[in-house]
């Protein structure tokens, strides 16, 4: 059995729903908690990336001759040390730990050089003498698609297109014609990236018994530890992986690195540790963030503003290599119809490589575009039929417990909740369109997955397993694979296993991260921790708490089941007078049936849907959000200023509020960053300095991000609704709070202004063009004119499970037939 | 050419504490606090000047240490977070940063609670927008910082409160 142990029927908490102070709070505070770059080994070495100053180009040679001569050199590394590639998806094994024959952007390393100091390594990686063969580039998708030769890589579905996948559920042109209305829209999402404020960092070094121990910034230690096995050659169990905290991840460290099979290498080659800190632009090359992507809406909807389909289409920047490209093609399309009700659904993806950094996961991955341009595009609708926006959604929520046209299953959700609770705060009802000129408010909602249902590599093992030794002194100590990326994960997995054990989490020590030691958890990414670790957690518990129970039952003179934990005690629930302290109950139970420990694991459900391809969307449970932005805008210079946003999400239920809260409003800000200046943005050198696509800013100073006095308060209301597939009913936070918040701005800037930004980020200068548009008598729109032609594969048929499907795909002719 | 020596060898006042340390004169002091004291509480996120998860306190007031060369801080008076503490018991900031959300992942904390340690040894009460004001050189990538703002104004009242 998978389930919790009965998570929601105990009515009374000791520790869930308290504000606390996390179990990493003070060493935070106290600046004692060890980063990757923090630690120090000795006779460490330090290793420096040289990296291509070319977009695409054929190595012809490399000599590093002279850098190995160099004092103080110890070793350099080139492609030749690497022949094995890797890939964070099994289908895209398309890196190697430095580039062989040819380069794929502008920063893909090159060379190693591990040196005794970093000043070092730096000077000597001027020595390395690489000669280029420059190649024709490919700086976006619309030219990837029209230049299919040459490919940026030998594998893919055709010329430079990475992924290209179709899906339709139910026979969408033929709703579309029966709508009273169809709106068409072209929206673009350019992208951004996590920019944490710890650079990546890693330490490897052999330990005394000949292993590899490798301690890195990462949120994925499982997976980095396969995929080290298969690059390196070595059985895994000679290798372990510790995540040491991370310093901000966002997706952004959850690829595997260049550098950390660089410096696993070096260490394996030398016997001494080597450690390596990326400069923050080397950062910005290593991005895997938000992927720039063009959309289509084609939306039918009833006059009364119910939506009958939606035709969608993506055409996503991919960036150099594959990463978890495949999987965030899939995303562009498969949560939109968990958000609200739609009957029939088809979407279009594809993802084409260009020679820029690899785009990959970054909060909400892949869902953040789509979701601004559906809920732009329902303000334009509710404007059209003259609803109100807020109504307009409300009437139009999806069901607890129903099932999407794709096949995914909605279990609890508390989107009403959160729009009314919006709508409420923001005094929405008296505010939208009433605020005059230049000031206005929008709203936009959002849902998003607790957990992927299905691993990145293929297997029916546990998602998320958690062991826990319990000894006579009262010590409890929990082991989980799962990562501390900042967002509180060690304090959630400490606080659930202190409220099924009754006991203070000051009483439990967690050790996490260390594929050493720990039981694995796949990592922290898809909101995926709290749900998998925590239930986990709670099975581990619930067995610790039977033999507990067992032992001090003969003791308390009552049934094992009547025993109650609570307050560090253990109680006969008839008579609160028969008590022992926790600490006794352990001791008797360690009499009684030797040393006290217990796993405990969990997988998530199998999901409904049977066609190929069903295997990403689903989720355990689902949050929801719903947001409201309020907007200034100067219409002589188009500057956006946010005084105020206001937030309801559906958490199923808070664990820490004090945590609950912070992510939400970090979710805010890394929105409203998005939607107003945080851009990954290229241009192209003059023919005559090589025509290099390079980035345009990368560094804090010019890579925009909101400071501490361009921050808006934020107002948060957290909607408690507990998910029955849930820990304690807790669905994730971390994630789904981002999604609402650049399509509410955007309809904020409408509501002020009267003009249409179709793409984020939406800056002044669009703001300006769009009111200059709107005064000339022009379509007062900014955002892209039309999408290309893309050779979209034909779509794989599914009967939505009202029209009588089985959730399997049709044949096409069957399938249209059928509808 | 005046030849430049490869290792400086001077005394640095650490926490109150002085340190006899020896490094190579191009050493920002970030780097001399990191590798040549132990001190791996400061934290770097550019190492440009840009992201102040750097800062200390030099004579009281904020700096960023990625920008400061070592040898310029001969003699002069350095507070890291390390020395904020008062042996297990933590600074007020410390405590609120701990309490209220202040600190997600921790990495720009150091330098967050530094800067407004300042604040607050020159302003008791600080308003709101003073704070945003103060810390508007500190990049946090988690907080959206609001429990950062909190946090200060929790310390602050926790500071008059304890003041005769």
């Amino acid at each position: 059995m998978n389930a919790p142990e009965k998570p929601l029927q105990k009515k009374r908490f000791d520790t869930i729903g308290k504000p606390r102070r996390r179990v990493d709070g003070r060493a935070k505070a106290i600046g004692q908690l060890r980063f990757a770059d923090d630690l120090v080994l000795p006779r460490m070495l330090h290793a420096k990336l040289l990296r291509s100053p070319h977009p695409h180009a054929i190595i012809e040679s490399i000599d590093v001759s002279r850098a190995q001569g160099q004092r103080g050199v110890h070793l350099v590394l080139t492609g030749a040390e690497f022949p094995i590639p890797y890939g964070i998806m099994p289908v895209s094994q398309d890196e190697h730990a430095l580039a062989r024959e040819r380069v794929r952007f502008v920063g893909d390393p090159v060379a190693a050089v591990i040196a005794v100091d970093e000043h070092t390594a730096t000077e000597a990686l001027q020595l390395i003498d690489v000669k280029y063969r420059p190649l024709p580039t490919v700086s976006s998708p619309e030219e990837g698609l029209a230049n299919p030769e040459p490919r940026i890589h030998d594998y893919g579905e055709q010329g430079n297109i990475h992924r290209n996948q179709a899906y339709e559920f139910g026979d969408v042109e033929k709703a579309l014609a029966k709508s009273d209305h169809v709106f068409e829209d072209v929206f673009f999402y350019e992208g951004n990236t996590h920019l944490p404020m710890e650079q990546q960092a890693s330490l490897a070094s052999v330990e005394g018994d000949g292993k590899l121990l490798l301690s890195s910034s990462t949120q994925n230690p499982h997976y980095l530890h396969r995929q080290l096995a298969r690059v390196l050659q070595i059985p895994a169990a000679h290798i372990r992986v510790i995540a040491t905290p991370n310093g901000g991840g966002f997706g952004g460290k959850c690829d595997p690195g260049n550098h950390e099979f660089v410096v696993c290498k070096a260490a394996l080659m030398l016997g001494r540790p080597v450690k390596i800190c990326l400069t923050r632009e080397e950062v910005f090359y290593q991005h895997r963030g938000r992927h720039p992507v063009l959309m289509k809406f084609r939306t039918g909807v009833t006059k009364d503003g119910r939506l009958t389909a939606m035709h969608l289409q993506t055409l996503l920047d991919g960036g150099a290599y594959g990463s978890h490209g495949a999987a965030s093609t899939f995303y562009t399309g498969v949560l939109t119809p968990v958000t609200y009700e739609l009957p029939r659904f088809k979407f279009e993806a594809c993802r084409v490589f260009t020679n820029k950094p690899a785009c990959g996961p970054k909060r909400g991955h892949g869902t953040p575009q789509p979701r601004f341009g559906q809920e732009v595009q329902l303000d334009k609708i509710a404007e059209k039929l003259r609803l109100d926006p807020a109504e307009l959604r409300l009437n139009m929520v999806t069901k607890p417990d129903s099932l999407t046209a794709s096949w995914l299953r909605v279990g609890s959700t508390g989107l009403a909740d959160c729009i009314r609770k919006v709508v409420e705060m923001s005094g929405w009802k008296e505010r939208h369109r009433k605020l005059g000129p230049g000031r206005g408010l929008g709203i936009a909602c959002s849902s998003y997955m607790c957990g992927a249902g299905v691993s990145i590599y293929w297997n029916k093992m546990p998602h998320s397993a958690v062991q826990l030794l319990l000894d006579r002194s009262g010590q409890v100590t929990v082991y989980c694979g799962a990562t501390e990326l900042g967002q509180g994960s060690d304090d959630v997995l400490a606080s659930l296993t202190a409220e099924s054990l009754g006991i203070d989490p000051g009483f439990v020590r967690c050790i996490t991260g260390d594929t050493g030691i720990t039981p694995i958890d796949l990592g922290s990414y898809s909101s995926r921790v709290t749900i998998m670790m925590g239930n986990a957690a709670l099975q581990a518990a619930g067995r610790v708490r039977e033999l507990l129970a067992a032992a001090a039952a003969e003791q308390l003179n009552t049934l094992p089941e009547r025993v109650v934990f609570s307050q560090d005690r253990v109680f006969a629930a008839e008579d609160p007078g028969k008590t022992m302290s926790f600490i006794e109950a352990v001791a008797l139970a360690e009499t009684k049936f030797g040393t006290i420990a217990a796993v405990g694991s969990y997988a998530p459900p199998k999901p409904p849907g049977k066609y190929k391809g069903a295997g990403v969307g689903p989720s355990p449970a689902y949050s929801f959000s719903a947001c409201v932005v309020e907007t200034e805008v100067d219409a002589h210079t188009g500057w956006i200023t946010v005084p105020k946003i206001w937030i309801a999400h559906d958490i199923g239920r808070a664990l820490n509020p004090v945590s609950a809260r912070g992510q939400v409003i970090g979710g805010v800000y890394m929105g409203l960053g998005e939607a107003l200046m945080e851009e990954q943005a290229f241009r192209r050198l003059p023919p005559k300095l090589s025509s290099a696509l390079v980035h345009r800013n990368p560094s804090m100073l010019d890579y925009k991000s909101l400071t501490s006095l361009d921050m808006p308060e934020v107002e948060v209301a957290l909607i408690e609704d507990p998910d029955p597939n849930c820990p304690y009913g807790a669905k994730e936070v971390g994630q789904g709070p981002l999604l609402p918040v650049m399509p509410a701005l955007a309809n904020a800037i409408y509501d002020a202004v009267g003009v249409r930004i179709d793409e984020v980020p939406i800056t002044p200068d669009k703001v300006l063009r769009a009111l200059e548009k709107k005064a000339k008598g022009e379509a007062p729109r900014v955002g892209p004119e039309s999408f290309p032609a893309v050779p979209y594969p034909e779509p794989t048929f599914v009967l939505p499970p009202w029209e009588g499907g089985d959730g399997n795909e049709l044949k096409r002719q069957e399938g249209r037939k059928a509808a | 050419m005046s030849a430049v020596p490869d290792r400086v060898h001077l005394k640095l006042r650490v926490n109150g504490e002085e340190q006899a340390v020896s490094f190579a004169p191009y050493k920002t002091l970030l780097e001399v606090l990191r590798e040549d004291l132990n001190l791996t509480g400061t934290k770097h996120g550019c190492e440009l000047g840009e992201c102040g998860a750097c800062a200390v306190l030099v004579d009281g007031e904020p700096l960023l240490s990625c920008l400061e060369l070592a040898v310029q801080c001969e003699g002069r008076d350095i507070q890291t977070i390390e020395g904020l503490a008062q042996g297990t018991e933590l600074h007020p900031l410390q405590a609120a940063f701990a309490d209220h959300g202040g600190s997600q992942c921790g990495y720009c904390t150091s330098g967050m609670v530094m800067t407004a340690k300042a604040l607050l040894d020159r302003e008791p009460a600080p308003s709101r927008e003073r704070i945003k004001e103060a810390l508007s050189g500190n990049l946090c990538r988690c907080t959206g910082y609001q429990q950062i703002w909190e946090s200060v104004e929790e310390a602050a009242r926790t500071m008059r409160e304890a003041k005769p």
